[in-house]
């Protein structure tokens, strides 16, 4: 009997009552209604869950790859994936950071990254007095206190499906593109956050403090509902590099914003990019979406993007309610051979929206940046505003940086501005700043985290120190 | 539709004078449209307006035979005054006259090109469509240091004689080192339902300068497309202006390779649209070698039920260090059910260059017209004048200063 034939025999077991150890189970390999329904049992999910992941997979069957982007890929084979698979036991993790690649320790270094964190990055089973004194628990409680609710997304369909049902898949329907519908159809886990009406979340909500949250697999999904009158700043990944065993991650984050409420949702990326000469390394491809739902309502995008082989993201946001605001400050480094393709959509629905883009590229060595961003103010938006920026910075003549934004004004009320440049760094900068004594690569680390500032001051504080020393390491190797 | 093609192909083969050569060569071009159609909106460079289908909607019977053989009445009303030209004069897409009165006739040489292939890196069908259906190609080739005294004036007219709705204009224009060029394409206010498609091959030698002026001004029902393909060598100059605003539908394409250092290229365009008007410009500049330039100002006005779109881009090849482009489109929206849509888009390779785009959109400025009703003009007036002054600022940089004077005329403009 050969392996396939085996996990399909396990898969009838199952059927029949589960009772196998959770460590040890797999899905098949390949894609289909089977192995969509395995996931969903083993989660032990309701059936308005399978239903929806059901309703999806049907659709994924008509839908094709999109191949408009700019960095191509080989294809991907659907059917030779694992779309599920539990986590690691502490077995197979390794024993001590003396175990892992000297190189991933040097970069912890370099962040300024504690050894407690660096071991929990990696799934190192740390020691019981760390875990019991664990920031993660003494935040949980203050949460709580406020009515918050912070827990995984297998969680929120067990404990508060009234909340997920009518907010799930109300921004990315299960109706859209090909990747976003693949999530549907098979997401593990993410997060799941609501804040109640009025309420002002007292800390930066982290995957981090989620117990449990290190292996959310590669189809993430995550929901944050902010009610009225509420404000939540979420940051997803951090800056330590991240290593991981699949090539393929299409994650989906939807944001719900009620009447007067402000979401702001932060990402620092740096997932493994491959090596020096483009082999290996993650495909991000992630859909992210925000819906300002109420009146007065604001939605800030932060990304720092400074990893896998090829970024393939668009968070957006649907300015819907009147007077809503749509913010997206954006930096994406891309060296060796990275690809990266990514921007914003901004559609005005409602009166008096606002929207503002900040969007720095910067690519070095082999690599090609593009940004991609639409504009769409629609008849019925009036007196709304959209504001612009997006430049490029080229380090060597082998790199490419492009833009390609789309504007569309169908309000005469409505103002459009957009300006984009495309530049170097100048030889006198570089001179000044080595005149001063500072070596050729921390020259272009200071002038590149000027060029920047204005998006890293968007970040949260404590974030905004490590994206800065990230942005030097990221270019590490491309000047001289 | 590829019944009618082929009948009308029939026809237009038993009328002319082609030589099979030319004839299995036009046929090819033929097989090429009728696979691939009109372009759609599935296709990138057709995304804000359709033409496939604007043409459906407009033009109930399309067909594309036109009698060649037979010689058209000249009409001299639509002739321009108050400037002394040179005059190449097409009815029914048939050259009817060329008249270079006023140069030297050994500076300038006149060949049958119909038989030169012109290949392209992208696609574009309305090109196949052109090759077939176009009368004999000609190439005008202005001679090594000679500047053309006096414009060059082509005149786009139709007649009611005009079998058919679609006119396919073709013409090469080959620029000797160190000569000059200037050339207006003058459309009338013919106002059938005509699918109008042009394409120009223009060749830029060492030090050369082409000035090409579209005047589209005059309110008709005809649907144009306008392609010019440009190829520019060592320091020559090629400066195209503009003016969109008569008819149905016109969308202006310009594709321009800068093959040899110090080359530049401008464009310059204004859209001046109203009722149910939709009018695009589409750009690609392609530098190619070191030291080039180009520099690309739109502008538009737009009233009621208009549309209008610019899909700009610039091409930095890695070999084009030191390269300068720059891109600017501003629309003022008239009226809530205009829409102006833009694409400037920058692809670049290379990291010694200065390249920006720049874009905006919006009403006019509800201060700027409080300052001038303060100072006593009514709001008609003060808006007049905004516009005016927004208008002026593309055609001021038109370098000629003749012709500069001849299109304030033609827009209206104050200075």
């Amino acid at each position: 009997m050969d392996t396939r034939e085996k996990d399909i025999e396990k898969l009838k077991d199952y059927k029949y009552g589960f009772t196998t150890d959770i460590e040890n189970i797999k899905a098949p390999k390949g894609l289909n209604e089977d192995v969509i329904k395995f996931i969903s049992n083993i989660k032990k999910e309701p059936q308005w869950m399978l239903d929806f992941r059901l309703k999806a997979y049907e659709r994924l069957k008509q839908l094709k790859e999109p191949n408009w982007q700019k960095p191509k890929y080989p294809k991907i084979d659907y059917q030779d994936l694992y779309y599920y698979s539990a986590p690691k036991s502490m077995k197979d993790k390794p024993k001590s950071l003396d175990e892992l690649d000297p190189k991933l320790l040097e970069t912890y270094k370099k962040l300024g990254i504690p050894l407690q964190e660096q071991a929990r990055l990696n799934g190192i089973a740390v020691d019981a007095v760390f875990d019991s004194v664990s920031v993660a628990t003494t935040f949980k409680g203050e949460l709580t206190k406020h009515g918050i609710i912070f827990c995984s997304m297998s969680e929120a369909i067990q404990k508060h499906p009234d909340l997920v049902k009518k907010y799930l898949g109300t921004v990315i329907p299960v109706t859209d593109h090909f990747f976003a519908t693949l999530n549907s159809a098979v997401f593990t886990d993410g997060s799941f956050v609501y804040i109640p009406e009025g309420v002002k979340c007292p800390m930066e909500l982290s995957t981090y403090f989620r117990i449990n949250a290190s292996e959310t697999g590669q189809f993430e999904r995550t929901l944050i509902i902010a009610d009225k009158g509420s404000y939540v700043s979420y940051l997803e990944g951090c800056t330590a590099p991240m290593r991981d065993e699949n090539q393929l991650h299409a994650a989906n984050v939807e944001l719900i914003a009620l009447d007067d409420a402000e979401i702001k949702y932060s990402t620092v990326q740096n997932w493994y990019p491959g090596d020096e000469n483009g082999k290996g390394g993650i495909y991000n491809f992630v859909t992210k979406r925000g819906l300002c739902k109420g009146k007065n309502s604001k939605i800030s995008w932060t990304q720092v993007e400074t990893g896998s082989a090829i970024t393939w993201k668009y968070p957006s946001c649907i300015l819907k309610g009147d007077n809503s605001i749509g913010e997206f400050y954006s930096i994406a480094i891309t060296n060796n051979h990275q690809k990266a393709d990514t921007g914003t959509k901004m559609i005005h629905l409602g009166k008096n929206t606002k929207s503002k883009i900040i969007s720095k590229g910067i690519s070095a060595g082999f690599s090609d940046m593009t940004y991609r961003g639409l504009v769409d103010i629609n008849s019925k938006a009036k007196n709304s505003s959209n504001y612009t920026q997006c430049d490029s910075l080229l380090m060597g003549n082998k790199c490419g940086a492009h833009t390609v934004p789309y504007i569309k004004n169908k309000n005469f009320d409505s103002n459009i501005a957009h300006e984009a440049t495309t530049s170097k760094i100048s030889e006198e900068q570089l001179h000044y700043c080595q005149q001063r004594g500072l070596n050729p690569e921390e020259a272009v680390g200071l002038i590149v985290n000027g060029f920047c500032k204005e998006v890293l001051q968007q970040l949260p504080m404590e974030f905004a120190v490590e994206a800065q020393k990230l942005v030097g390491i990221s270019l590490e190797g491309s000047v001289g | 539709m590829s019944e009618q093609l082929l009948s009308d192909f029939d026809k237009l083969v038993k009328t002319s004078k082609f030589s099979n050569e030319e004839i299995q060569f036009k046929k090819n071009f033929l097989n090429n449209f009728i696979k691939k159609g009109f372009p759609n909106r599935k296709q990138e460079d057709w995304k804000f307006l359709d033409i496939s289908q604007i043409i459906k909607k407009n033009i109930s019977n399309l067909s594309y035979f036109n009698d060649y053989s037979q010689s058209n009445k000249i009409d001299p009303s639509i002739f321009v005054d108050g400037l002394e030209h040179n005059k190449i004069i097409f009815i029914n897409g048939k050259i009817e006259k060329i008249d270079f009165n006023f140069e030297d006739r050994n500076k300038i040489e006149i060949t049958d090109e119909t038989k030169k292939d012109i290949s392209f890196d992208y696609e574009n069908s309305l090109i196949d469509l052109n090759s077939v259906f176009a009368d004999k190609v000609f190439k005008i080739l202005i001679k090594k240091n000679y500047s053309l005294k006096k414009p060059l004036i082509i005149y786009h007219s139709t007649n009611d004689k005009i079998k058919s709705t679609n006119i396919n204009l073709r013409l090469n224009f080959e620029l000797g080192e160190n000569s000059c060029l200037k050339l207006i394409d003058y459309f009338g206010n013919n106002t059938e339902k005509n699918f109008i498609n042009i394409f120009y091959n223009f060749n830029l030698e060492k030090d050369s300068i082409l000035k090409n002026y579209k005047i589209d001004k005059f309110r008709n029902n005809n649907l144009k497309y306008s392609f010019n393909n440009i190829e520019q060598d060592n320091n020559s100059v090629s400066e195209t202006f503009i003016l969109s605003a008569g008819s149905d539908y016109f969308k202006n394409e310009i594709n321009c390779n800068l093959n040899g250092e110090y080359s530049s290229a401008f464009i310059n365009g204004i859209f001046s649209l109203r009722e149910n008007q939709q009018h695009e410009i589409r750009t690609t500049i392609n530098h190619l070698v070191e030291n080039t330039k180009s520099y690309q100002l739109i502008k538009s006005v737009l009233g009621k039920n208009s549309k209008s779109a610019y899909q700009g881009r610039i091409l930095v090849n890695s070999k084009a260090q030191k390269t300068d482009g720059y891109q600017l489109s501003k629309a003022i929206l008239l009226d809530e059910t205009s829409e102006f849509n833009a694409k400037p888009e920058l692809e670049i390779y290379a990291d010694d260059v200065k390249c920006s785009h720049g874009s905006a959109s919006g009403s006019l400025d509800e201060n700027s017209i409080f300052y001038l009703m303060s100072r006593g003009l009514n709001y008609q007036q003060s808006k007049e004048l905004l516009i005016n002054g927004f208008l002026m600022d593309v055609v001021e940089k038109i370098t000629d200063v003749e012709i500069k004077n001849l299109i304030i005329n033609i827009i209206g403009l104050k200075q």
